[in-house]
């Protein structure tokens, strides 16, 4: 076996707005976007790191999720304990101040964490918490 | 087909409609009650209460608190005290503050209110438990996460030590 991580999921709820905040805010590439209204997957990702991809796509899909299950998914996504992600950066106070520079819901400042990380962490417009701690 | 879309709401006399912005509505109160939650772990160090929070979303303060326990099960208020809390631990096992410095670095104004809050839900005084952790060096940091983590809705009983 030779498996890569290739694509990681995370829903969205405005497909314009979470594209935004992951080309413009983070400054990723958008590499496919198949769909339209709010029924679009779009895959993202670093422009040096061609063979990993985040896929944003429509929450609850599965034809076998009942409306009920829909509807906790998407409560859960607007109270911010659905989705979320760990990214990596080496100059993590840098990225802090710029994704909060562009208006991000901000969740936690740039801190040294007790079991011996630093990060910071924000919101997508999806409610997915986007967490980052710095790497070497 | 545009399953579960708020998009695919139509004229608001139809039944329909009338549940999907119901579902809107609530989704959007949600999203609200996100923001006093993320605000509370972004500034818990600032002398935040539940009417400073409230102010911040538009909501009275008695709304805020029902609405908040509702979705996370737990008051407003318990949430901002635990976060502190979970926060003077991290502090406390670092080993390089005072108890006051950290009582005060973690958002309190009274010494006597954080040892009697830490105290309910860690099960030990701070200065205890600032002891213990020293006597936990060199065990693995994730573990000690594990054990050393403040226990939401339920205060830990009097003499039951999480760093035994």
């Amino acid at each position: 076996m030779n498996l890569t991580i290739h694509t990681t999921v995370l829903p969205h709820e405005d497909p314009d707005a979470s594209v935004a905040f992951y080309r413009d805010v983070l400054g990723f590439e958008v590499r496919t976007d198949v769909g339209s209204g709010t029924m679009r997957w779009i895959t993202v990702g670093p422009v040096d790191q061609p063979s990993t991809s985040i896929l944003l796509g429509p929450p609850a899909v599965d034809p076998g999720i009942t409306d009920d299950e829909r509807r906790m998914i998407t409560d859960m996504m607007a109270k911010g304990t659905y989705g979320w992600i760990l990214l990596g950066s080496n100059e993590l106070d840098a990225t802090f101040d710029a994704v909060q520079a562009s208006g991000a819901e901000v969740v936690q400042e740039p801190i040294d964490q007790p079991y011996g990380l630093r990060d910071c962490a924000f919101r997508d417009p999806a409610g997915n918490m986007v967490r980052i701690r710095e790497v070497a | 087909m545009v399953r579960g879309s708020i998009s695919a709401m139509t004229s608001p006399a139809t039944g329909r409609s009338t549940v999907h912005s119901a579902e809107a509505s609530r989704r959007r109160d949600l999203a609200l009650l996100r923001r006093v939650r993320d605000r509370m772990d972004r500034e818990y160090a600032q002398p935040l209460d539940v009417e400073a929070l409230a102010l911040g979303v538009n909501m009275s303060a008695g709304h805020l608190s029902r609405e908040f326990k509702r979705a996370y099960g737990e008051s407003p208020y318990s949430y901002l005290m635990t976060r502190r809390i979970e926060r003077a631990m991290a502090l406390l096992r670092r080993g390089d503050l005072s108890v006051t410095d950290v009582c005060f670095e973690v958002g309190y104004q009274s010494l006597g209110t954080f040892s009697t809050r830490f105290a309910e839900l860690v099960g030990m005084s701070p200065s205890s438990y600032r002891q213990a952790a020293r006597e936990m060096q060199g065990v693995p940091t994730c573990v000690v996460k594990q054990v050393s983590k403040p226990i939401r809705n339920g205060e830990a009983q009097a003499g039951d030590p999480h760093l035994a």
